[in-house]
């Protein structure tokens, strides 16, 4: 029998998992066993980056080139593992042992340098932890066994009783809850209690609940999102890591509540290694008649949750992409002709939420409407997960009433002689130390999770080249702004890095920067270039330090690198 | 689906239009002579591809593409603001840098959209870095060439073309900017003549071509004589503009000329102006220039004209020169805007273009070498458009640009006199 599409993932990952790669053989037997074109399939696996057509090592290590990784000791580190492996990086070594790859933020900011091996998390990496793990390897130990154990660091959370996320969790008791309430009465309360989605969008919860709920369709889905990819954010690791029942009981109360039959957790490649404890969770729930059961206390509800692991895209963070990408196809954007309460997994009614606000919305359940709306501010009720991480003392997760200030925040974290701080990630916001009145809600700095702290010292334009680097590589290539406007803004970058720049460079940033956002599909674009567009209005003396006056000559030409090639040739001859 | 023929009023840039409810904004405004660019575009797809982005238009303030807006009662909609224009300019100009588009060698060129929607906007002036990339030609398709070149990932083929059973022939590969069409050759081989031919005929470029007859009406160039848009009143009235005759009397200027790699086709293009040309040394004196076989400069000179770009280090020297001693310098050709022709090499590496030249060459022997000695130039890596090398001020497109063009240009820069390029003499090929 034909496999339907939306297995198409999962079932390419079984194929890349038994071989390490997925050969010529697998593209075959995996287009036949779908029913597709082997075009097609190649269309897909070659979207996702962590999909590979060639040998890539008995053991494959990603190392992640985020900007945190980058001031960290990333190059040492990269070099250590290409002396000790053999392979350069892009490749493998001779022995087809050792691939080494190079791959954007892994969720693991608050320890890096960091690096996967076999979708294994190392962490705090040195050239010497690289030379141990790399002898261990050879010497037979596996990955899983070398790997580090990701210990979650609360570094803070509303004193007293107020915290919502970061508190004991007892398994069972939002399930318990829920008895009390009609599916219209979970709705009301969400809605009462001003939840707003906290992947970064602030759309307000409880009515995209009842969006759903009142979509026409017998069959309907609760989709997570744990595509957790914004540079410097791992607040949505921390939740699955520390407490996968609050999210799992938070998907049963949003599924029970539009009466959606089925729910799936998307869950970034990157944190294959909460998989297991996932999926073990998972079957706790289903033995104890939570999850595949009737439940009779709540006229019989019946609900199930599975997990797709995704395969290495940025873009697939972004709600429309990550359907498709669920649906077994390139994780493209969709045009926004419909809302996915309408139309969206497989065409039928569906709520994407955020780990963070699946747990919320358990908590809510939990806790009592009240509670949670005391905190924060009136406009952005609640508390925050921030993921803390770059240069300051204690790295980690910060849980935060809405309305913090952000000299608060630094002082808390221990930032050490703050120069920039980028808020929500490279897509966010970039701002200096003085904006330290700046407030953390949907009125001001609308945070997503990610917050990085650079101190004073740091180059405003490695931070900038790895962001618009970053951009470039994981544009999804659908349209065109983004797909030809990034790698333009990056060549302007790169220009003004070697000192070739001149004011009009500048100036065309400003306006370029503006093309990609207004005219680019989807968020990513519309996004990409807001921290170079606000590096240039508020830090514009860097910028003036880097130019070089105008005149009628191209600075960039070289005569000599241009003739380079020629002198080889000619001389060899 | 029972469409509800409810009329409504919208406003596109200030003027009411009634319409069916629900029809799409490019089509309305098409019927009421506003014309709203785009490339991946169909109107009986829906929803529409939405991935070119040229469409971009404003509505209540937020930007969206065009082809995503459906006609409600009281929508306004902002389309042409000099903004919008400038954006949409922009994007088409991306799509020219970020592929190659040889126009003069395109066996789309006068029928290509992407190019009539250069010449509609009056693309002159190359904004973006040329970024020539290393793509491939794809023979192996049963009734299609993939000229890879000149893609732009617009998605038509392949949310378009079937063969009978339903099956797709064309899928996106690989991401961002390394995404590329690739073909099903077991189902393209599938298509009738008919499909195969229609798949050309919706590519907006010249990237699927049919092998049998890829010129059916060998001398047809639909937007050569009319615009695109050429159903918008408004458009038609810019070209309609009189035109400024002649110049006010004034001291002769010096003016020089050089051809770099180029074909000299752009200098034969001067010496069609014909009479133009007599009341031009009226007013000017040439310097160096193969006009005159002045070799070097003996004055400086107000306005230098160059022909072809970059491709040797001599070409440099040549260019940086003019530089130095010119007021005014005017890329004048294709060769000279993009590196054209001569940067058909751009996208292979030195070596195998010299090793063809020299070493593979049907004449060449075993004694043949890659010439090389210190009175000969020295090739550069690419071919380079002459803004690369120095800074350019004017930019004259065409391959070569039509004498009356080149004299206008000219004229204007010596009297600052104003003047407009009937459509028909903007060309890039």
């Amino acid at each position: 029998m034909q496999k339907e599409r939306m297995y198409l993932l999962d079932h390419l990952w079984d194929c890349q998992n038994a071989r390490g790669y997925l050969s010529d053989e697998d593209v075959v037997q995996v287009s036949s066993a779908f029913g597709l074109s082997p075009v097609d399939v190649e269309g897909v696996i070659s979207f996702y980056h962590f999909f590979q057509r060639k040998p890539a090592g008995k053991y494959t290590i990603y190392l992640n080139n985020s900007i945190l990784s980058r001031f960290h000791g990333f190059e040492e580190v990269k070099a250590a593992f290409e002396r000790e492996t053999g392979a350069l990086t892009g490749s493998t070594d001779q022995t087809g042992t050792f691939g080494l790859f190079e791959t954007s933020c892994i969720g693991l900011s608050d320890r890096e340098p960091a690096a996967l091996i076999n979708f294994q998390p190392f962490t705090n990496l040195t050239p010497e932890k690289v030379h141990y793990i790399i002898q261990e390897l050879k010497s037979g130990t596996a990955p899983a066994a070398l790997a580090d154990a990701i210990e979650e660091q609360v570094q803070y959370k509303p004193e007293g009783d107020k915290a919502i996320l970061f508190r004991e969790f007892e398994p069972g008791i939002v399930l318990n809850r829920l008895r009390d309430f009609s599916p219209d009465q979970v709705i009301a309360q969400i809605k009462e209690s001003g939840l707003s989605g906290r992947g970064g969008a602030f759309f307000p919860t409880g009515l995209k609940w009842e969006l759903c709920r009142k979509a026409k369709g017998r069959k309907k889905y609760i989709v997570c999102n744990a595509d957790e990819g914004e540079p410097g954010t791992f607040k949505d690791r921390a939740l699955l890591n520390l407490m996968p029942q609050l999210l799992l009981e938070g998907m049963i109360v949003a599924g029970y509540a539009v009466g959606a039959q089925e729910g799936i957790i998307y869950l970034r490649a990157e944190y294959t290694w909460l998989l297991p404890k996932l999926n073990e969770e998972l079957k706790i729930y289903r033995k104890k008649g939570f999850l595949r059961h009737r439940i009779p206390e709540l006229n019989n509800y019946k609900f199930d949750i599975r997990v797709q692991l995704g395969a290495g895209a940025y873009i697939c963070g972004e709600e429309t992409s990550l359907l498709e990408s669920l649906e077994g196809k390139r994780g493209e954007p969709r045009l926004k002709t419909f809302f996915p309460t309408e139309k969206g997994f497989l065409g039928k009614p569906t709520v994407v939420n955020n780990v963070e606000t699946l747990c919320a919305a358990a908590r809510i359940l939990e806790l009592g409407v009240e509670r949670f709306e005391k905190l924060g501010t009136p406009s952005s009720t609640g508390t925050k997960l921030l993921s803390i991480a770059g240069d300051c003392k204690r790295p980690g997760l910060y849980e935060i009433e809405w309305g913090m200030r952000v000299g608060e925040l630094l002082e808390m974290c221990g930032a050490e002689n703050p120069g920039f701080i980028q808020m929500s990630g490279p897509s966010g916001e970039l701002i200096s130390a003085e904006e330290k009145d700046r407030v953390i809600s949907c009125d001001d700095i609308r945070c997503g999770g990610s917050v990085m702290i650079f101190h004073a010292g740091r180059d405003l334009f490695t931070i900038l080249y790895n962001f618009s680097a970053f951009f470039t590589h994981e544009s999804c290539g659908l349209c065109t702004p983004c797909r030809a406007g990034n790698p333009q803004l990056l060549h302007l970058l790169e220009k003004v890095i070697r000192g070739q720049a001149t004011a009009g460079d500048v100036s065309k940033m400003q306006q370029w920067s503006a093309i990609v956002k207004h005219n680019s599909r989807c968020g990513l674009g519309q996004t990409a270039p807001n921290t170079l567009e606000q590096a240039i209005h508020k830090f514009p003396q860097l910028f003036q330090d880097r130019l070089v006056q105008e005149d009628r000559f191209n600075q960039e030409f070289d005569l000599e690198k241009a003739l380079r090639n020629y002198n080889q040739l000619t001389h060899e001859a | 689906m029972k469409h509800s023929r409810k009329e409504v009023t919208i406003v596109v840039d200030g003027k009411k239009m009634v319409c069916p409810e629900g029809e799409s904004l490019l089509k309305v405004a098409q019927a009421n002579g506003v014309f709203i660019p785009a490339l991946c575009y169909f109107d009986h797809v829906d929803p529409p591809l939405g991935t070119c982005r040229v469409c971009t238009v404003k509505v209540k303030g937020k930007y969206t593409a065009g082809c995503q807006v459906k006609a409600q009662e009281g929508l306004e909609v902002e389309v042409m603001s000099p903004e919008l224009l400038d954006h949409r300019k922009a994007v088409v100009e991306m799509l020219f840098t970020e592929g190659n588009h040889i126009c003069p060698l395109c066996e789309k060129s006068g029928k290509c959209v992407l190019q009539a929607l250069g010449y509609e906007m009056g693309m002159d002036t190359p904004r973006f870095t040329f970024t020539f990339p290393g793509r491939e030609i794809d023979y192996k398709p049963k009734h299609i060439i993939m000229e890879h070149h000149r893609c732009i990932q617009c998605k038509r083929c392949v949310e378009e073309v079937f063969t009978d059973d339903g099956k797709p022939v064309f899928y996106f590969q690989q991401r961002g900017k390394e995404t590329v069409v690739a073909v099903d050759y077991e189902q393209e081989a599938r298509l009738t003549y008919e499909q195969a031919h229609r798949a050309m005929e919706i590519c907006p470029v010249g990237t699927i071509l049919l092998k049998e007859d890829t010129i059916d009406t060998p001398g047809y160039r639909k937007y050569d004589k009319m615009p695109i848009s050429a159903v918008s009143p408004a458009v038609e009235a810019t070209l309609a503009a009189p035109r400024t005759e002649s110049a006010p009397e004034v001291k002769k200027k010096t003016v020089a000329t050089v051809s770099l790699a180029g074909c000299f086709g752009c200098h034969m293009s001067m010496l069609d102006m014909d009479l133009n040309l007599l009341d031009l040394i009226q007013l000017v004196t040439f310097n160096r220039s193969p006009f005159t076989d002045i070799k070097q400069f003996t004055t400086r000179c107000d306005i230098g004209l160059i022909e072809g770009g970059c491709c040797s280090d001599e070409n440099v020297e040549v260019l940086r020169k003019f530089r130095e001693n010119c007021e005014i310098l005017v890329s004048v050709g294709a060769c000279a805007i993009n590196g054209n022709l001569p940067a058909l090499r751009n996208w292979m590496p030195l070596e195998q273009t010299m090793e063809e030249a020299y070493l593979q060459s049907a004449t060449s022997d075993e004694t043949a070498v890659i010439p090389h000695h210190e009175d000969l130039p020295k090739i550069l890596d690419k071919v380079y458009p002459c803004h690369e090398v120095v800074k350019i001020d004017y930019f004259i497109p065409g391959c070569p640009p039509g004498a009356d063009h080149i004299y206008k240009v000219v004229q204007n820069l010596l009297f600052g006199t104003k003047f407009n390029v009937p459509y028909e003499e903007f060309k890039y090929d």
